[in-house]
């Protein structure tokens, strides 16, 4: 056994590490590193660099533009970048639609529309949750009704994130009302100025907007938007959460959350010494830091598996609730670290008035927002479900 | 043994459930409790008229209550309607008073004049004993120099309530809001906050050698936070276990899952343990007793505080993350309330301190 990574590997994460300290933009990794919104252009900027160096789809084969990584090396790449304060890369053109299209698409929506996604002139946005159809994903009830070269839809998504930067959306829809509720899903694309469609914010628990609701009413989507075939919407929604779903963890951003907390052990005096020296916070520090350790070699073990032509299986489930309860701890040791201070608002008062050490402003209302991470994505109690299924063949 | 409410105490808790009701309806506490002076000026003075503010000084000082019970019954409420009005930090400023006999002063802030105490610095807010403001007294009267941090219910305030040092003693000073600097803001789970920038500010001095005092009166702090957070978990329980029933998935109400069943009898069991050891702390509030029973409190409530609130989000779903949802409010302010006059951690350390004194 050698749980170290190979030379190759290592050689391949100083050219990453030192493609990060070359290439990101320290205005963009400062937002980052205190809190502050990313905005559209941001993300664009980041994602111009990436996609130059031809890193940017690094779930995309290299025949399509991807980098043609092995899964450990795109562990190494989202490792790197989190700690170095990179954006996340927002998912849904690069990880989500990119390998859809390549796997279900035809060749000329390929052709159209993976270009469009590496150089940002596309922005998409994920289109599954309703009001009505959250874990129960496949209730959902917007419907697409064939209507000659056209497909009429009305219904209404909920949830979508980032949707306000959005220039398309890709959704599921009924096609079907017969059978099974699965068996009557197709995966549909969606300009968001079609007439028809309407986006309105929704207001996060901090405070933030970066979910929205969209209604769709008597859209016509001409039907070469199909990808794959009619009613095939759930087997395309399946390969996406079964598609190699190395990042789920979270690790790089998990190790980053400790590193920081640690900082602030440092940092922050309580009761007239460091409150790393306070014996009842170093044990709490030194559990989490056992998590996220066991948590890394859980992912390796992943990792290899998978490299050596493994399915992630039900290890993509355990991760998932491992890692998110992982980092939400994380935020909330970080988040009473700071003591009182940590409820002012982010931002507010800055410079000589700054109550809470500089970079960690935004850290109780990332505590709140990241309660997101146990309950999108699947949840973590349909994640239970899901492995109680596989342990008790229930 | 007794442990039902007396009726003068189940009266102003009726009467104050009903005003906060009309005043901190959901739509208002979205809004108003995030917009300066992140508070209602007019309920503050519904709330003094109501004798509210009365019900938190004893009679020798010219109210009618201020014991841990009466406390209990007034932030229950407070809690239960997730009001942002700075009643703690009025509290603080009465209790204080009381101990110095400002019978003045005591009486314009029972009428509803506005006063909070500044009394935590930036660099270790815990450490409230041991103070970088100082004060001197003289010919043209005190002045007072330093920072004092999250200073709740700071804005909009009519009266400083500020700790210093003059020498080695601690002293108890009156500063007029206008001749300091003051650095608001608004505060992620509703209401305002200051930063309080003194330079040699001219204050009134209100009374010397004050430490046991403050301790007693963050004492009372502490059962009034631990009351208000009962009184918030009974509002969040009940709002989780009333979605759970309504919100249907996979052709089901969410109730009828065993896995959600057991996770909303849990956040039961933690609002129960909260509510007893808050009774505890109340009744033994001003007693040898109190200072370990209120850490004790204190230390579970807050755990129990931050269980509920999260599992509460987790149990609604995407809803529950949601500004427009009213339980995302009662949450946020379920786990900010514990960082309030040292957080869970801190009691257990005041605990062990304690004990090690006595030995
Ligand atoms: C910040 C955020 C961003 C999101 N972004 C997107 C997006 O871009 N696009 C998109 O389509 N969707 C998005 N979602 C939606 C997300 O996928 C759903 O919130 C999620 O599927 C849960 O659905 P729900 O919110 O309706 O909760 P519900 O399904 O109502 O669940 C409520 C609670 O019940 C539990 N539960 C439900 N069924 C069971 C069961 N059978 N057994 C045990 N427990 C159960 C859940 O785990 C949860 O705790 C986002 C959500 C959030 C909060």
């Amino acid at each position: 056994m050698d749980l170290e990574y190979t030379a190759e590997e290592r050689a391949f994460r100083d050219e990453v590490r030192d493609f990060l300290a070359d290439e990101l933009p320290t205005d963009i990794s400062e937002k980052v590193r205190t809190g502050h919104e990313l905005g559209k252009d941001d993300h664009e900027r980041w994602q111009a660099i990436l996609h130059e160096r031809g890193w940017l789809a690094q779930t995309w084969p290299a025949e399509h533009g991807g980098p043609g990584w092995s899964p450990v090396q795109r562990h190494i790449f989202d490792e790197e970048a989190a700690l170095a304060d990179a954006p996340r890369l927002v998912p849904f053109g690069l990880n989500m639609l990119g390998p859809v299209l390549i796997e279900f698409g035809t060749p000329e929506q390929r052709r159209e529309l993976l270009p469009r996604i590496l150089d940002s002139t596309d922005w998409w946005c994920q289109g599954y949750s309703e009001p009505d159809a959250g874990s129960d994903l496949a209730s959902l009830r917007t419907r697409a009704v064939r209507d000659g070269d056209h497909y009429v839809v009305n219904g209404q998504k909920t949830w979508t994130t980032l949707g306000q930067h959005a220039d398309r959306i890709f959704c599921l829809v009924r096609t079907a009302a017969e059978g099974k509720p699965q068996a009557g899903i197709s995966f549909l694309l969606m300009d968001l100025d079609d007439p028809g469609i309407e986006m309105r914010p929704i207001r996060l628990i901090e405070g933030g907007h970066e979910v929205n609701e969209v209604f769709l009413t008597d859209v016509h989507v001409p039907v070469a938007n199909l990808v794959g075939e009619e009613n095939q919407g759930w087997t395309i929604a399946k390969f996406l959460l079964t598609h190699e779903r190395t990042n789920i963890a979270g690790v790089g951003f998990a190790t980053r959350g400790l590193a920081r907390l640690r900082r602030l052990g440092t940092q922050v005096v309580r009761g007239g010494a460091p409150l790393g020296e306070d014996p009842v916070f170093a044990a709490r520090l030194v559990e989490l830091e056992a998590r996220l350790e066991a948590m890394k070699v859980t992912n390796l073990r992943m990792l290899s598996a998978v490299q050596a032509g493994g399915s992630p299986g039900a290890a993509s489930s355990m991760l998932k609730i491992t890692g998110t309860q992982l980092r939400q701890d994380i935020n909330d040791l970080s988040r009473r670290a700071l003591g009182p201070g940590a409820a002012a608002m982010p931002h507010e008062l800055d410079g000589d008035l700054a109550i809470v050490p500089d970079g960690a402003e935004a850290t109780a209302a990332h505590y709140f927002n990241n309660r997101k991470l146990s309950i999108y994505g699947g949840s973590n109690e349909i994640q239970r479900n899901i492995l109680a299924r596989q342990l008790l063949g229930a | 043994m007794d442990f039902t409410t007396s009726d003068d105490r189940q009266m102003l808790a009726e009467a104050l459930r009903r005003l906060l009701a009309d005043t901190w309806d959901p739509e208002t506490r979205a809004t108003a409790a995030y917009t300066t002076p992140y508070h209602l000026p007019t309920a503050w003075k519904a709330l003094a008229e109501m004798g509210v503010l009365a019900a938190m000084v004893d009679e020798d000082h010219g109210g009618f209550g201020g014991t841990g019970l009466d406390l209990l019954a007034i932030f229950t409420e407070v809690g239960r309607a997730t009001c942002p009005e700075p009643l703690l930090a009025t509290l603080l400023a009465l209790r204080l008073l009381s101990s110095v006999d400002a019978g003045d002063d005591l009486e314009t802030v029972m009428a509803g004049t506005r006063a909070v105490v500044a009394f935590a610095e930036p660099d270790d807010p815990d450490a409230v004993h041991d103070l970088a403001t100082t004060a001197h007294g003289g010919g043209g009267g005190w002045r007072v120099t330093g920072r004092k941090s999250v200073v709740h219910g700071g804005p909009g305030a009519d009266l400083l309530v500020v700790t210093a040092m003059a020498d080695d003693v601690m002293v108890l000073l009156a500063v007029d809001p206008s001749d300091a600097a003051m650095h608001d803001y608004g505060l992620i789970d509703g209401g305002g906050a200051s930063e309080v920038v003194l330079e040699d500010t001219p204050a009134r001095l209100l009374g010397t050698d004050v430490g046991g005092a403050l301790d007693a009166a963050l004492d009372a702090g502490r059962v009034a936070l631990c009351a208000e957070a009962v009184g918030a978990m009974d509002r969040l329980v009940d709002m989780t276990t009333d979605h759970l029933g309504a919100r249907k998935q996979f052709g089901r109400p969410l109730a009828s899952f065993q896995a959600l069943q057991h996770r909303v009898v849990d956040l039961s069991l933690e609002r129960e343990q909260a509510r007893s050891i808050t009774i505890r702390a109340a009744a033994d509030l001003d007693t040898p007793a109190g200072p370990r029973s209120v850490a004790l409190a204190k230390h579970l409530v807050g755990q129990c505080a931050r269980k509920v609130a999260e599992e509460s989000i987790q149990l609604h779903g995407g809803i529950g993350m949601t500004w427009e949802y009213p339980g995302a409010h009662v949450a946020k302010r379920l786990v900010m309330l514990d960082a309030q006059l040292g957080d869970s951690d801190h009691q257990v350390q005041r605990v062990v301190a304690m004990d090690a004194a006595d030995a």
